[in-house]
């Protein structure tokens, strides 16, 4: 399985996720440049680092989604591949439409980096059959933009279709029911703000980040098998 | 300060506006009779202005500087370079400096705070070197008026604005809070960075005709003559310094960052040098560069990138606009150093040349605007001897050891755990992304920050120290104890201490009695480096931090780095399971002057500080990384303000655990702030080595428990509260203070 890691300029955590990918799960990562990636058909997925693109002195995300990979991006999605946006990678999934809501300024109003309990809502997807139900795990959060807020008919849609993937134990910023992961309706496109690659080595704390790649890798296994 | 920009050298000379630019009457004469032969003009003499700033030249500190520990076989580089390298073997080396912006936080406190991340980063990436983590030693007043809480917020959300962006771990400093630094708040940034010793840089520029190239942002007209402004002292009537700060912008120093690393890394063979446009920005980059490498230099400063029009001389050449950097390139090789600069979206300008001689000119509109001597600026400032004298405050200093009494032992716990500068920091450390690049093994909040060396065994340990109080009452010893705290610090990680760094911040050098400050704890400091083994491989100066004739404590910061043979070493401050046995490593005795509860009871420090033996500490710190290394040890952690019953109660928080303990000291003797103690918990299986090992260094005080209950029966009185409530006291205290 080949992962792409598209660097935008401001991107902090692209390198973690490639080293995760990399020398945790062993499977095959390219940093690809947000500037001049056009196309990602050679992928198998597609993961939106951390950080702060193009300095996020406007809303976050919102100057990243006009970047020329976002074109390639579109185009996984809609072609029903995996498209996983972290932290800074879901504002800009949000910003460019390809998951409802936005995140607004933490609650305080102050970047929070801590480790939070989530509760894991659905493992019938592919980002996250490898939790067991209602599993309670650890995972890194560092934003200062991660408040996500949606209306009330989006809300009432993410729960009847089962798009919220991750909830926090304790609201840390602000999040409208506790969420800090969505997928889409189609469930191709995940969004969270917790950072699981940061959560994929005993050393540094928590494992519970390998759930989510190692689920990625086992759905698309299968695939290859089933082909 | 820029008006009359068209004053000739005669008008110069004789309406002294020099004076406003921090040159005396004597250097501007130096510089006209003896280093010139005429009068400068006006841009010449704002270039001296600037590289002869203390901030510089090191003019006041030299002599003291040249009483530092700067040997042993690990260094690789040593002061004098953008930062200090110490091998760590498998031919990687790490590199660290601390920087002060204390000046510029206090006027403008988010910049001046973020820039000084800003800088710190740079000098460690200008070597070679990848950054891999940042420290934040930090000193304010009382948190309690509107002005000191305002300082806080705004000097922390300026670091975490820089450093989460740029995506370099904060994880670890330190911060107290004292009247002292009411009016002078102190902002130390240090930086660690890691690279292969074939990478390392130098800031030279060699070669007739190779090429001078100007990278990163554009200059404009922020922080002009900084260097001169962070060197002079504060008073009420000079209220308004606030143009004299520059603005940072960590975007644009993510994207410089890296556009100089791939070229240190990928074009190192038409790279001649490289250095950071820092304190007194283009001038103090290019003649050190120059006159490091014996050139000549000619600039023509029309190229400059100017992101405002109609600067002057003067302006370009003193401006401290952010994220600049000047490399020196091989003739020829421009196009190639261009394209990598391209790809990032940054400037990158060639402005000059490296020229046959020794002469520093600067051409502006086709005219040659400045014409001195290379060595003139970067080297021949004057070195000033300046006199020493005992403070009164010591002659007069009462040889009685203040004794607390003590009434009810579990108040004076809950009320110490509330102070400020022993409440927990968590609400500050919060808000810095201290895990990004999924190195950081230890996060902010134990002794030391710890980052693990990728595709190796090893681990780095880092921390920052430094007790002003104790050098208020005697620098020498204060000095020593500084490091030794450092040490204690990166020892109880389960680290080997290789080096340290220092941001040396004063009061008014040319005052004797202040003089005298510095010049002692320079003393001590250098007697503990050379026994412990950690030479000082680079740091800055800070003087005159006075506010209307009022010093801050002595405060030399130390910025300590170790290193972790072996990541199993690695060992963290919390005691990790009930039934573990609790050690007091080191003697205990009466020794409350300069304490926290001497302060805490009385509102004040006073007294003859206490007795310090060197040999002691570096005893008790080999026995425990003895004790580390045998694999003896579950949690250790150093005894330092605030006394043993705060290390006790520190340790139990982590993992909510609980204490029985037993000991024939007072109730008093556990808030004595005796030096060169930890306290070590031990698993059940290992307390015979461990108790083999210490001799009579270590005592048995009980052991770690799943009650929510800290119990400790002294020889008068017992502390008995939940840890939960007492945990609960010292996480709330400060957010509650700042509210």
């Amino acid at each position: 399985m080949k992962f792409a890691v598209p660097v935008f300029p401001g991107s902090n955590c692209d390198h973690d996720m490639v080293n995760a990918l990399r020398d945790v799960l062993q499977v095959e990562a390219d940093l690809v440049p947000a500037a001049t990636t056009t196309t990602l058909d050679q992928y198998d997925a597609v993961i939106l680092p951390g950080g702060f693109s193009y300095g996020d002195y406007l809303r976050s995300g919102a100057i990243a989604r006009f970047a020329p990979v976002m074109t390639a991006i579109k185009a996984m999605a809609a072609a029903g591949k995996p498209v996983v946006g972290i932290c800074n990678g879901f504002q800009i999934l949000t910003e460019a439409g390809l998951l409802p809501g936005a995140l607004q300024a933490n609650r305080r109003g102050q970047f929070i980096c801590q480790t939070s309990e989530l509760i894991v809502k659905n493992t019938s997807t592919q980002f996250t059959s490898a939790y067991e139900p209602d599993a309670h795990i650890q995972l890194p959060i560092a934003h200062g933009e991660g408040n996500y807020y949606c209306d009330d008919d989006t809300l009432a849609e993410l729960r009847a279709n089962h798009q919220i993937l991750f909830e926090y134990a304790a609201n840390p910023n602000g999040s409208v029911a506790n969420i800090a992961g969505i997928m889409n309706r189609q469930g191709n496109v995940l969004g969270m703000m917790p950072h699981p690659e940061r959560a994929v080595e005993a050393l540094l704390g928590s494992t519970d980040g390998l759930g989510l790649f190692q689920s990625l890798i086992a759905r698309q296994t299968q695939e290859v098998a089933h082909a | 300060m820029l008006k009359n920009q068209t004053l000739s050298a005669n008008e110069l000379r004789d309406q002294k506006v020099y004076r406003d630019w921090g040159l005396t009457d004597d250097e501007y004469q130096l510089i006209s009779e003896k280093v010139l032969g005429r009068l400068p003009n006006y841009t010449e003499a704002g270039l001296f202005s600037g590289m002869w700033s203390e901030h510089c030249s090191y003019k006041n500190s030299k002599p003291v500087l040249k009483k530092f520990w700067t040997q042993g076989e690990q260094v690789l580089e040593g002061p004098g370079e953008g930062a200090g390298i110490i091998d760590i073997g498998d031919g990687q080396a790490v590199v660290f400096k601390a920087e002060s912006h204390n000046h510029p936080s206090a006027v403008e406190p988010y910049e001046g705070a973020a820039t000084g991340v800003g800088g710190i980063i740079r000098d460690i990436f200008s070597m070679g070197a990848r950054p891999i983590a940042l420290l934040d030693s930090l000193r304010f007043g009382e948190p309690d008026d509107a002005h000191t809480k305002y300082l806080i917020s705004q000097v922390v959300a300026g670091i975490g604005g820089y450093g989460n962006c740029i995506g370099i771990p904060t994880v670890g400093g330190d911060t107290v809070f004292d009247a002292s630094y009411q009016k002078n708040p102190l902002v130390n940034a240090m930086c660690v960075g890691i690279l292969d010793q074939a990478d390392i840089q130098k800031g030279q520029a060699t070669g007739i005709g190779n090429s001078v190239i100007y990278v990163g942002a554009k200059t404009g007209r922020d922080g002009i003559n900084g260097a001169s402004f962070a060197s002079a002292e504060f008073n009420d009537a000079k209220a308004t310094q606030r143009s004299a700060v520059q603005v940072g912008d960590p975007f644009m120093e993510k994207l410089l960052m890296e556009a100089c690393l791939e070229v240190i890394h990928e074009h190192r063979d038409v790279l001649i040098g490289i250095q950071d446009m820092g304190a007194a920005g283009l001038v103090s980059s290019s003649a050190e560069m120059a006159s490091k490498a014996g050139s000549g230099l000619e600039l023509n400063l029309d190229l400059v990138p100017q992101r405002e029009s109609g600067m002057t001389p003067f302006e370009l050449m003193l401006s401290e606009s952010q994220e600049r950097m000047l490399l020196c390139v091989k003739a020829g090789a421009e196009a190639e150093i261009y394209a990598v600069f391209e790809k990032y979206g940054l400037d990158a300008v060639k402005i000059g040349e490296v020229t046959e001689g020794h002469q520093y000119q600067l051409f502006h509109h086709g005219q040659l605007v400045a014409d001195v001597p290379v060595d003139a600026l970067a080297t021949k400032a004057p070195v000033y001897q300046r006199d020493k004298k005992r403070p009164s405050r010591l002659t007069k200093q009462s040889h009685h050891q203040f004794m607390p009494r003590l009434v009810d032992a579990t108040g004076t716990l809950k009320k110490m755990l509330q102070q400020p500068t022993i409440a927990s920091k968590k609400s500050l450390y919060e808000t810095y992304d201290s895990q990004v690049q999924t190195n950081t093994v230890v996060k902010p909040g134990s002794d030391a920050g710890v980052i693990r060396i990728r595709h190796t065994d090893k681990a780095l340990a880092m921390t920052t120290d430094v007790n002003g109080r104790y050098l208020y009452l005697n620098p020498r010893i204060g000095g020593e104890i500084a490091v030794a705290e450092a040490a204690r610090n990166i020892i109880a990680s389960g680290g080997v201490p290789l080096g340290i760094t220092d941001c040396l911040n004063y009061g008014n050098p040319e005052k004797p009695e202040q003089f005298y400050d510095l010049d002692e704890s320079a003393q001590g400091i250098a007697r503990a480096c050379q026994l412990f083994n950690t030479p000082v491989i680079s740091g800055n100066v800070s003087l005159n931090n006075e506010s209307n004739g009022e010093a801050i404590y002595p405060t030399p910061m130390i910025g300590m780095v170790g290193l972790i043979k072996h990541q199993r070493d690695i060992t963290t401050q919390d005691f990790k399971q009930a039934g573990d046995g609790v050690y007091v490593l080191g003697t205990t005795g009466a020794d409350f002057n300069g304490s926290e509860i001497q302060k805490m009871l009385t509102g004040q420090v006073s007294g003859e500080l206490f007795d310090f033996d060197l040999v002691t500490e570096h005893q008790n710190q080999r026995l425990l990384l003895r004790a580390i290394q045998k694999g003896l040890v579950a949690s250790a952690h150093d005894v330092s303000e605030g006394g043993l019953i705060v290390a006790i109660a520190e340790s139990c928080f982590d993992h909510d655990l609980g204490v029985t303990l037993t000991s024939d000291l007072s109730a008093t003797d556990f808030f004595a702030e005796t030096q060169s103690r930890f306290v070590v918990s031990v698993k059940p299986a290992q307390q015979v080595a461990f108790e083999e090992l210490m001799g009579t260094a270590a005592t048995y005080l009980g052991q770690t428990t799943t009650d929510d209950r800290l119990w400790i029966k002294t020889a008068d009185q017992a502390f008995d509260l939940p840890v939960s409530f007492a945990k609960q006291l010292w996480e709330e205290a400060l957010p509650c203070r700042l509210k």
